[in-house]
């Protein structure tokens, strides 16, 4: 087993809203095990040398979606990307186009707000089943959206889309997303009310599908690609609407 | 909350851009082949001719023609907001009305052959 050790040196901001005026940079010089992702280096920094650093972090292991960081520039998510990946001199900056709480950690209350927005649950029009009654679901029907549903709210998709960093009242790529799961599960009934929002100004028509959001994506989840679905599904929803066909999907 | 109507224009775009990245590489080369003198069999003028004269050619030459200025259109207003221009009641108004023009003109030129 390799157990190389480099010194590496992390730029890292900090700011403080009530003390600074402006973020600054702090560089901290962390041994690092080759085998450690960067998110290893930031806790070896506040075990070790300055308790006052602030990020967020909780599982160490790809699925809280709460280690986002800007590494070297690039959204990244902090506990999947390996030390032995970066140069001795990396800069950890917070998410990019979201205000800054304290140091590395970043207000999401933008985003959580649209999370919601998009109603992401099941709709339904029919009169509900007997209780005893579940929904079936084929494999195939649950391959149509599987992948959708490995987000996990890391916001790197944000931090890249030059959208979102335009315009702030873009739905944006995770969001997005996540009504498109809902749009495709066989299950849901809610896909013409849903895109009345979602393809309203500020829905899918402000992506100018640069692809920014896939390429960062650490779940592979191809925001990007489910966006243009959308679009298609917009234009078709309001011909029928100007057409007088209401209706959803069965 | 309803649909906006860029889901119009974003319908012609996406048309245009299917449309403009089968056919008109075909087309350029084509033209290229034609301009040098090299003219492939069925495209000798009178052939064409024939074809832009049909009801059929017509149609087909006006999808293209049609569809490949909308889906300009939209580009360039995409590519002016990307570049930071933030007139976009002013850019959408003035590409779009030359591609209204263009299409008058092309189904204009079209009807006059025959
Ligand atoms: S789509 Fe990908 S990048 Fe965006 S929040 Fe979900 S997991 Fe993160
Ligand atoms: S593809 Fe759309 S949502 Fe994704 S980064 Fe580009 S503009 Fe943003
Ligand atoms: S710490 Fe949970 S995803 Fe990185």
């Amino acid at each position: 087993m390799s157990t190389r050790i480099r010194d590496m040196e992390l730029e890292i901001m900090r700011y403080d809203p009530e003390k600074d005026e402006a973020p600054w940079f702090q560089s901290y010089t962390v041994p690092c095990n080759e085998d450690w992702v960067i998110l290893d280096a930031i806790n070896y920094v506040k075990d070790n040398l300055d308790t006052t650093l602030a990020f967020r972090w909780s599982c160490h292991m790809m699925v809280c979606g709460s280690c986002g960081m800007m590494v070297n520039g690039e959204p990244s998510l902090t506990c999947k990307t390996f030390v032995r990946d970066l140069p001795d001199k990396v800069r950890i900056e917070p998410l990019e186009n979201f205000p800054i709480e304290r140091d590395l950690v970043v207000v999401l209350d933008d985003v959580m707000q649209k999370l919601h927005q998009v109603q992401p649950y099941i709709m339904r029009k029919d009169d509900p089943p007997a209780e005893d009654v579940e929904y079936n679901q084929t494999r195939g029907q649950l391959m149509k959206f599987k992948q959708l549903t490995m987000c996990i709210n890391c916001m790197c998709c944000y931090a890249a889309c030059p959208q979102y960093a335009l315009n702030k009242d873009f739905i944006g790529p995770a969001a997005l997303t996540l009504a498109h799961r809902y749009n495709l599960d066989n299950r849901d009934q809610g896909k013409s009310d849903r895109l009345n929002i979602l393809a309203d100004h500020d829905g899918v028509w402000d992506c100018s599908f640069v692809g920014a959001c896939s390429e960062v994506c650490p779940k592979h989840v191809d925001p990007a690609a489910a966006i243009q679905q959308m679009k298609v599904d917009g234009a078709v929803e309001f011909w029928k609407q100007k057409m007088g066909i209401v209706g959803d999907k069965s | 909350m309803a649909i906006a109507k860029k889901a119009i224009v974003w319908g012609l775009f996406a048309a245009g851009g299917t449309v403009t990245a089968f056919v008109v590489p075909a087309l350029i080369t084509l033209f290229l082949l034609v301009a040098t003198g090299n003219v492939p069999d069925g495209l000798q003028f009178d052939q064409f001719h024939a074809f832009a004269s049909s009801w059929l050619g017509k149609a087909c030459l006006f999808i293209v023609l049609f569809l490949s200025v909308w889906h300009a259109a939209h580009r360039l207003r995409v590519v002016a907001h990307d570049f930071g221009i933030r007139k976009d009641a002013l850019i959408a108004s003035a590409v779009y009305t030359v591609a209204a023009i263009g299409t008058v003109l092309a189904a204009f030129y079209l009807l006059t052959i025959g």
